[in-house]
């Protein structure tokens, strides 16, 4: 299907781009080298940046394991070449993330950071989760998945716990109002649930096909 | 969502007079005359602009106001944490418009010898109004500099003759969920409670805020009757009181009720003593300088040499 290379993956690029064009436009804006209408990002420019690079980096995700149980629902396994794309994407925001914190919100020090994660659970995790996603996007290449083979579909399952880090890092920094970080608690163990019920119907198939194999002498 | 763009829309004389003229201004005006000068913001912007409605009338304390320049009416009315309006800094400034702040009633309670309901206006009456610059820290890690008007809360308190029992003051904002929309979700106890000790509320610094920039205060900045305390974390500064009860036990306030172990019922601004979360010896200016450098917290928001004293002895690692 060549209007997937040429047409719904330059789309799905360039959309996925917008968070990152728009914080890109308000942070000119908010610097005064740029006047460019609508885009605002209000009294505290980093604090928005910070967050909502944070927000992109969970959305993408969580956009990326959406993707799996759109083919089996829709029959269609288009949905799994845009995988590599959105969590590349993921760790593009994250890193955004770490690069809002680090050179906007703490100046660059890099003591600070290290205080942060040493002292802040919420930090910690979150960094964790950042580390993990290195291994994952070196190994994005096709070159990396065919010299791994089966070693790269259990290294990419790291994506799970990956996906649980972010939530949690989520819900421990937010102060009282919990309802946000609650949706994503929600999107994702939806999605982890899918899988795990997947698993078991997969196990129960193949136990009843081992059965009904040795079942007669 | 209601979202009233005439309003957001609206230019303000603030916002288009430059902090350095604003401030000059006011020197030449003060310094000029060689004394205090009663005067209303409405001269200071444009002449198109000239006495918007509700300047209020006040002298500027300059010996308790910072030299620092003020944040823009701008930051200071759309950047809130008022969670009666919703939990976002943007919600207060876009769901607080049609709030209504008159009429409005304060009950006067607890051991004193005067006590009862009394109109705002009553509250107001005595009480000639004094714009200060004052640092505002908020627990957050972020600062903002603004240019509050009111009178000292002291005055007021004297007036209802606390007796000897009274060792603390405690005050409630307006529960009605019907206009403050935050109300109708459990992200935190309703109505909000703050509290301080007796020579806390005292102290000549404290300050019950009426105004902002010389015009009456925003509803989403605590409209029509706020407290600010300087050297406190923002969250103490509890807005749209109803409530002044004089107590002999120390109040169960809201944040220090909700997570005890990050905020405490004193929530001095303190460096050392960070929250769980995050570090409290910097601090992120709202402002111009956004994108520059976090700026040092300072012991007491700055304010340690008229503070201090009132908690001399005290371990503030345990009563932070």
């Amino acid at each position: 299907m060549p209007q997937i290379r040429w047409l719904w993956k330059p789309l799905v690029f360039l959309a996925c781009l917008l968070p990152a064009l728009h914080l890109t436009a308000g942070a000119l804006n908010a610097v005064g080298l740029a006047h460019i209408g609508g885009v605002a990002l209000g009294a505290d420019p980093v604090k928005v940046m910070l967050h909502t690079c944070g927000r992109w980096t969970l959305n993408f995700v969580m956009i990326t394991l959406c993707m799996t149980p759109l083919r089996d629902l829709t029959h269609w396994v288009g949905w799994l070449r845009f995988r590599r794309m959105l969590g590349l994407f993921a760790f593009f925001y994250v890193l955004l993330h770490l690069s809002v914190y680090l050179l906007l919100d703490q100046s660059g020090k890099l003591g600070a950071l290290w205080q942060d994660i040493v002292k802040r659970p919420y930090i910690t995790i979150g960094m964790l989760g950042l580390l993990l996603l290195i291994p994952l996007a070196v190994t994005s290449t096709n070159k990396a998945q065919r010299r791994l083979g089966r070693r790269w579909t259990r290294l990419h399952r790291l994506v799970y716990l990956i996906a649980i880090l972010g939530v949690w890092h989520f819900w421990w920094q937010v102060k009282k109002d919990i309802r946000e970080p609650l949706l994503y608690v929600c999107g994702l163990t939806l999605l982890l649930g899918y899988r795990l019920w997947k698993n078991r119907q997969t196990l129960a198939r193949v136990s009843v096909a081992r059965l009904a194999g040795t079942g007669a002498p | 969502m209601r979202k009233k763009s005439t309003d957001s829309a609206k230019i303000l004389p603030s916002d288009i007079t430059p902090y350095g003229r604003y401030l000059s201004r006011r020197t030449l005006l003060g310094g000029g005359l060689g004394l205090a000068v009663t005067q209303s913001i409405g001269g200071f912007g444009r002449t198109a602009f000239a006495q918007p409605a509700g300047a209020l009338t006040y002298v500027r304390n300059a010996a308790l106001s910072v030299s620092d320049a003020p944040n823009s009416y701008s930051d200071i009315s759309t950047y809130n944490n008022y969670y009666e309006f919703g939990t976002d800094k943007s919600d207060p400034s876009e769901n607080a418009q049609k709030f209504h702040t008159r009429p409005w009633n304060v009950t006067i309670g607890g051991e004193a010898e005067v006590t009862g309901n009394f109109s705002v206006e009553d509250i107001l009456k005595p009480h000639p109004l004094e714009e200060r610059i004052y640092r505002l820290r908020c627990v957050e890690a972020w600062s903002m500099v603004v240019p509050w008007v009111g009178f000292p809360l002291g005055d007021l308190l004297k007036r209802f003759k606390p007796t000897s029992k009274a060792k603390f003051v405690e005050f409630k904002t307006l529960y009605d969920p019907k206009q403050m929309p935050g109300q109708h979700t459990s992200v935190l106890e309703w109505p909000y409670v703050e509290g301080l000790r007796m020579d806390e509320a005292m102290h000549p610094l404290t300050l019950m805020a009426v105004g902002l920039y010389g015009k009456v205060l925003p509803n989403q900045n605590g409209a029509p009757l706020r407290l600010i305390v300087p050297w406190k974390y923002g969250f103490k500064g509890i807005k749209a009181i109803v409530s002044i009860k004089f107590t002999e036990r120390a109040p169960r306030t809201t944040w220090a009720g909700a997570a005890s172990n990050e905020y405490g019922f004193f929530a001095n601004v303190n460096p050392d003593v960070d929250h769980p979360q995050w570090s409290q010896a910097t601090e992120r200016h709202i402002g111009s300088s956004a994108f520059g450098p976090r700026k040092p917290t300072l012991p007491f928001n700055g304010y340690a040499a008229q503070v201090a004293s009132l908690y001399s002895g005290m371990d503030l690692r345990k009563f932070f």
